[in-house]
């Protein structure tokens, strides 16, 4: 479980956190989505220390990530998969190289180890033959999955994942949500993402966090945020055309 | 002005990142390996063909100059030998390399920067700083004297090819100039200064890479500017480095 205890942030004038307290539950997809702009994406960096906090705490199961050192933390996040946006995959490396990256750098298993731990992440993610590509050779979604596997190889017991849907097609968009969903029931771990797809909302959404001008707005799951009479959230969630449509 | 301190600030706190003990020894001395490859290896070329030339007209200036009989045609030999080893391979190769090494890393790392790479870095805890940067510092400061003795090597090389080529010097005359009072301190001298620029090369580069914000502009801007700042430091220190040297 992750607790976010009263941030705040700003970046020189501008607040952009403003008191978030929210807790991700172990075993759940815990989305966080808002429109763009609306601090999500500092959020999620905040909790992963890649932002400091101006004031408040992040609490992994009762460890105070905010007060800790560069050690402490350095330990801690082997305990933290993440998913980027772009999946931020070594473009010197091969696939093999990247998901095996995590375990040369912290374990000491030999190499016919760490090379059946790959091999069994990528086919965690349905990815086959893939080892010695580069990631240009890669379409958008593979490098998401590949992404994923590098994520997971370490077994960790927190994943983040950074609009993992982006530039995604909706089919593939599908695949690499059900997917996270499945690694996050499949391995009990605390899993976030920061998204602002109604269509992943409503397939993985066990946990939705509605962050508004900075300001958690509305909590619940993808079964109560249709039924909301949360004025900004239902524009949100109803502001496509084809949401809007149904909606009529 | 205030600007200038942050970012000297900013330089100091990133090297303190840098300079701590590499995580998997393993790692880093193949990392080192690819980058006395990259850095140093494949600048050969450049280095031995810019050498070479500016060796030929350094000789052939100087022998075309000579006018005075008093004056022995050995002293093309020396001059060349003199203004290679003092400051030809020393500090304009340096400067050479400040833009060839120091946009490539600059932008190698800027591109990783902005491509969130260096945050999967740190989230993996990883110290980026160190993993990224401590191996190209090394790998300068290890390769660079040794492109410096190549190009004083081909410097005078080339000033011996232009002589021969010209028939404005003869091979005796050009040899017995190199050896004229040589003084090994001379060779010390230069390395001691290619050492220090290797260093600034590389840190100021991985610097302005790390600091990158922004995408494709930001990371031109941050290339740019690793090679305009290099070349400042350089040629700064050179002129500290020689005083504090030579005297």
């Amino acid at each position: 479980m992750i607790e976010a205890r009263n941030i705040n942030k700003s970046f020189g004038e501008h607040h952009v956190l403003k008191d978030v307290s929210c807790i991700f539950e172990k075993g759940k997809t815990n989305l966080i989505i808002g429109q763009s702009g609306s601090g999500k994406t500092v959020l999620m960096k905040c909790l992963v220390g890649l932002f400091e906090v101006d004031d408040g705490k992040v609490i992994y199961d009762e460890r105070n990530f905010t007060t800790m050192n560069f050690e402490q933390r350095k330990t801690l996040r082997r305990e933290i998969g993440m998913l980027f946006q772009g999946g931020a995959l070594f473009d010197s490396m091969t696939v093999e190289e990247n998901v095996m990256f995590p375990l040369n750098m912290f374990t000491s298993q030999s190499l016919s180890e760490k090379l059946d731990r790959v091999n069994f992440v990528l086919n965690r993610v349905n990815l086959e033959k893939v080892n010695k590509l580069m990631p240009s050779e890669l379409s958008g979604g593979m490098r998401k999955r590949v992404a994923i596997a590098r994520a997971i190889a370490m077994k960790p017991q927190y994943l983040f994942c950074d609009e993992p849907n982006s530039g995604l097609d909706p089919l593939t968009s599908g695949v690499i949500d059900h997917l996270i969903q499945e690694i996050t029931e499949e391995y009990e771990i605390t899993t976030i993402v920061n998204t602002h797809d109604m269509n992943s909302v409503l397939r993985i959404g066990d946990s939705v966090a509605y962050i508004y001008e900075g300001k958690l707005w509305w909590k619940g799951n993808k079964e109560t945020i249709l039924h909301t009479d949360n004025q900004e959230l239902n524009e949100f969630v109803f502001g496509t055309e084809l949401t809007s449509r149904l909606k009529r | 002005m205030p600007k200038i301190f942050t970012t000297i600030g900013m330089y100091v706190l990133l090297m303190q990142k840098v300079f701590s003990r590499p995580q998997k020894r393993k790692i880093y001395w193949n990392q080192l390996l690819t980058e006395i490859n990259s850095l140093g290896l494949e600048s050969l070329g450049i280095v031995a063909f810019i050498s070479a030339f500016m060796g030929a007209v350094v000789a052939i200036q100087t022998a075309y100059n000579i006018t005075s009989p008093l004056i022995p045609m050995s002293m093309v030999g020396f001059t060349v030998r003199q203004s290679v080893i003092l400051e030809f391979s020393p500090t304009v190769i340096s400067l050479i390399l400040a833009g060839k090494v120091g946009s490539r890393i600059a932008s190698e790392i800027g591109t990783m920067r902005v491509t969130e790479q260096i945050d999967a870095l740190e989230i993996m805890g990883v110290n980026s700083a160190n993993y990224l940067i401590f191996p190209k510092i090394t790998a300068s400061i290890l390769i660079n004297p040794v492109l410096i003795v190549f190009s004083m090597w081909m410097g005078i090389l080339g000033g011996w090819i232009a002589m021969t080529a010209t028939n404005l010097v003869s091979t005796n005359d050009f040899v017995q100039g190199i050896r004229i009072d040589f003084q090994g301190y001379t060779i010390f001298y230069a390395l001691t200064k290619t050492v220090f620029f290797a260093f600034i090369i590389s840190s100021v580069s991985g610097f302005y890479g790390y600091i990158t914000n922004g995408g494709a502009l930001e990371v031109g801007q941050a290339s740019t500017k690793a090679v305009v700042f290099s070349s400042v430091i350089i040629i700064l220190f050179n002129l500290v480095l020689t005083q504090l040297l030579l005297t």
